[in-house]
């Protein structure tokens, strides 16, 4: 968005609601370094949500809002589920259509963009549960990927479907007993991210959301190589601390247990080499722009 | 927010942008002898298209195909093969929340394996066009014509035309997107037609100028906001609705509804002006009326030949538009008549069960003849069925045992 778009006429601003005031003076739209370390210094591009007390997923939209590199010029494609009660609530254009569409959607939206507005960054960005993403919706996540559209598509792992009340999805551990496996799960996680490297994902990850440095890394590169090269991946541990009999002070530490070594949510990445270089050129351009500052700030005090 | 005007200018493809009540009524017409799927191709090329988004099914394939002949040639922004129907017509909801004009085709089993996304589309206010070439969705397979699909789309909140002729087919596509973008309308429409009897016979067709074409989309006239960040963003809700179970929440759905509903209504004006007036009526006097729409209407031109040459006078009722309904055009057409013979090419008759819902004295229609499964339907079996409704005794027809 043209960050003129977001302004409020002098002579309406009494009468917009305060939080819209709030967005409009203090959040970081148009801020190149923005980051989560805005979080708690300026307007975050969450209002509020309803998800439960300690949610994790909380923690990880809020990091993940913080992380956009452009969201001026960002639209996000949600879709049924947990994530769907706090899209309502974001500071910038999203979409919900259907359960298990959001590919689908985002290849549309990304290419009408692309048509609407040549020679512009427009990122799209997916955001949906592990049953929208390898259940119900895992033909349009894979089609979207093999026909390499140029959008991220994140993943809410919370190995169930939270929503509805905590039964079996594809990307529960086996053996687990759950709403709709009676006995226990009888078959393996499914391999997302492997399946994504393989179908033509640049850059796939797999982690938890306990570090917000982290996300913040992850988040920016997904989206400048979805931005330049093709999709991208992220499947982020976000455990529904209420199907799985924690309570709301322990869902951190649920995501620091899940990420050690060898658990099934240790860091693991994949780059292509096309997504290497970019990422190069782009640290090469970061340093540069750094040093170019403190050039420039050492003249000021000269 | 600016709207984009824009007649007199060329657009991308090198057409010149035109005002479109000129470019339908006063534009030089070239006759043309083409099928139903070339037909489709020629409308596409003058409607100023974003996005086309493709999947193969028979019998639209080939115009589906043929709309990427045009993207090759510029005549479209983008254009690309989904990976199933339910996937396509996400892609093209993606799409028209981005703001671009959106066209696709589809049919029979296509229609129906899509079928969740046609509701989604009317609440979201996409105005996003679909082809519905008509074919049957009955097990066993099936790919004969059959207008049993049009029924399932009528309580979507789409407006649904039903073409009659390759000539209806062509002006209807640049009109449907003059009325569905009309931003008190701004809803999809499903342009339908009978499947082979309409995109695979050539006909004769009048065509607009190919150096002209329709104004863009301004998906700023939306009355819902375009999802490019280009307008400012808002929070929607405090409490998303889809997790209260009270009485706001429920009167928040009801009344987005009634205003789809409302919406569809508003797009009758829109659609009189356009398809000049929601019916056609032929013979209004007589007083045995055929009532119908699609290629049930042509073959029941032809029974009236057959009966007129017996001395039996029958008038023509052609429903345009299915929604709107044109419920006071039709109780107005039938007020005096006696008979009305409602042919359909579906097994259960839903066109005959709208209009009895419509009019007064509804033991008058005679719900057929109805043939199904891709069986042709013979101007003189309608005649048939008529004269035996009227006690005449008919020769024997093969099969019929009459």
């Amino acid at each position: 968005m043209s960050l003129e778009r977001i302004k409020i006429a002098p002579e309406m601003y009494e009468i917009m609601p305060p939080e819209y005031q709030d967005l409009v003076k203090n959040a970081t739209y148009g801020n190149e370094n923005r980051g989560w370390k805005d979080i708690g210094t300026s307007k975050e591009l969450i209002e509020e949500h309803s998800l439960c007390a300690g949610c994790p997923e909380s923690m990880a939209f809020r990091y993940i809002l913080a992380s956009l590199p452009a969201p001026e010029d960002t639209v996000m494609v949600g879709s049924t589920g947990c994530t769907s009660l706090v899209f309502p609530h974001v500071g910038i254009h999203n979409i919900h259509s259907l359960f298990g569409n959001q590919n689908a959607i985002a290849t549309g939206l990304k290419r009408a963009l692309t048509v609407r507005f040549p020679g512009r960054i427009k990122d799209v960005v997916v955001l949906a549960g592990d049953g929208a993403t390898v259940d119900i919706g895992l033909d349009m996540t894979l089609q979207a990927w093999f026909r390499q559209e140029k959008f991220t598509t994140i993943c809410f792992d919370n190995e169930l479907y939270a929503n509805t009340g905590g039964q079996e999805s594809g990307l529960m551990q086996k053996g687990f007993v759950a709403k709709m496996a009676p006995v226990g799960k009888t078959f393996e996680k499914v391999r997302l991210p492997e399946i994504a490297r393989e179908s033509g994902c640049h850059y796939v990850v797999n982690c938890t959301v306990s570090k917000p440095n982290l996300i913040e890394k992850v988040i920016k590169n997904a989206i400048h190589i979805a931005r330049e090269i093709g999709p991208t991946y992220l499947q982020l541990y976000t455990p529904c601390i209420l199907e799985i009999g924690k309570n709301s002070m322990e869902g951190l530490q649920e995501m620091r247990d899940s990420e050690k070594p060898t658990e099934r949510f240790a860091y693991r990445e994949y780059i292509s080499d096309q997504a290497k270089e970019l990422l190069t050129e782009m640290a090469a351009k970061e340093k540069e722009r750094k040093a170019e500052a403190k050039r420039q700030l050492a003249s000021v005090k000269a | 927010m600016a709207t984009q005007s824009s007649v007199g200018e060329k657009n991308k493809a090198g057409q010149t942008i035109t005002d479109p009540w000129q470019m339908m009524h006063d534009a030089e017409r070239t006759p043309c002898f083409f099928t139903g799927s070339e037909v489709i191709k020629e409308a596409l090329r003058r409607a100023n298209c974003d996005i086309m988004i493709a999947y193969p099914i028979t019998p639209q394939s080939e115009a589906a195909a043929l709309a990427g002949e045009l993207f090759a040639e510029g005549f479209i922004g983008d254009y690309f093969r989904g990976e199933s129907e339910f996937a396509v017509m996400s892609q093209c909801a993606g799409a028209a929340f981005g703001g671009a004009r959106v066209f696709t085709t589809t049919a029979g089993p296509g229609t129906m394996r899509a079928m969740e996304n046609f509701p989604m589309w009317a609440g979201a206010r996409l105005p996003i066009q679909m082809i519905v070439t008509c074919r049957g969705i009955n097990s066993p397979l099936s790919i004969q014509p059959d207008t049993l699909e049009i029924s399932y789309l009528l309580n979507t909140g789409m407006l649904v035309w039903h073409a009659e002729t390759a000539q209806d087919f062509y002006d209807w596509i640049l009109k449907g997107y003059m009325v569905s973008e009309e931003p008190d309308v701004h809803l999809p429409l499903a342009l339908c037609c009978d499947g082979f009897f309409v995109t695979h016979t050539k006909d004769m067709v009048s065509l607009t100028p190919a150096d002209m074409c329709l104004p863009p989309y301004d998906p700023y006239r939306s009355p819902v906001p375009c999802m490019d960040m280009e307008c400012p963003p808002v929070r929607m809700m405090r409490d998303p609705f889809i997790m209260k179970s009270n009485y706001i929440s429920y009167a928040t759905h009801a009344s987005w509804q009634q205003e789809v509903w409302a919406a569809v209504e508003r797009s009758r004006k829109h659609t009189v002006r356009w398809l000049d007036g929601l019916i056609e009526v032929e013979n209004p006097g007589a007083e045995i009326l055929l009532v119908s729409s699609g290629t049930a209407v042509s073959q029941g031109r032809e029974a009236k030949v057959l009966l007129e040459e017996e001395g039996i006078d029958v008038g023509i009722v052609k429903i345009k538009s299915l929604r709107p309904w044109p419920g006071e055009e039709i109780r107005e057409a039938t007020k005096n008549a006696k008979h009305i013979i409602v042919p359909e090419f579906n097994v259960t008759g839903w066109m005959a069960r709208e209009i009895k819902a419509t009019i007064p004295n509804s033991e008058r229609v005679y719900a057929g003849p109805r043939v199904c499964g891709g069986m042709t339907l013979p101007p003189e079996i309608i005649a048939a069925d008529i004269k035996t409704l009227l006690g005449i005794k008919n020769k024997a027809l093969a099969g019929r045992g009459s």
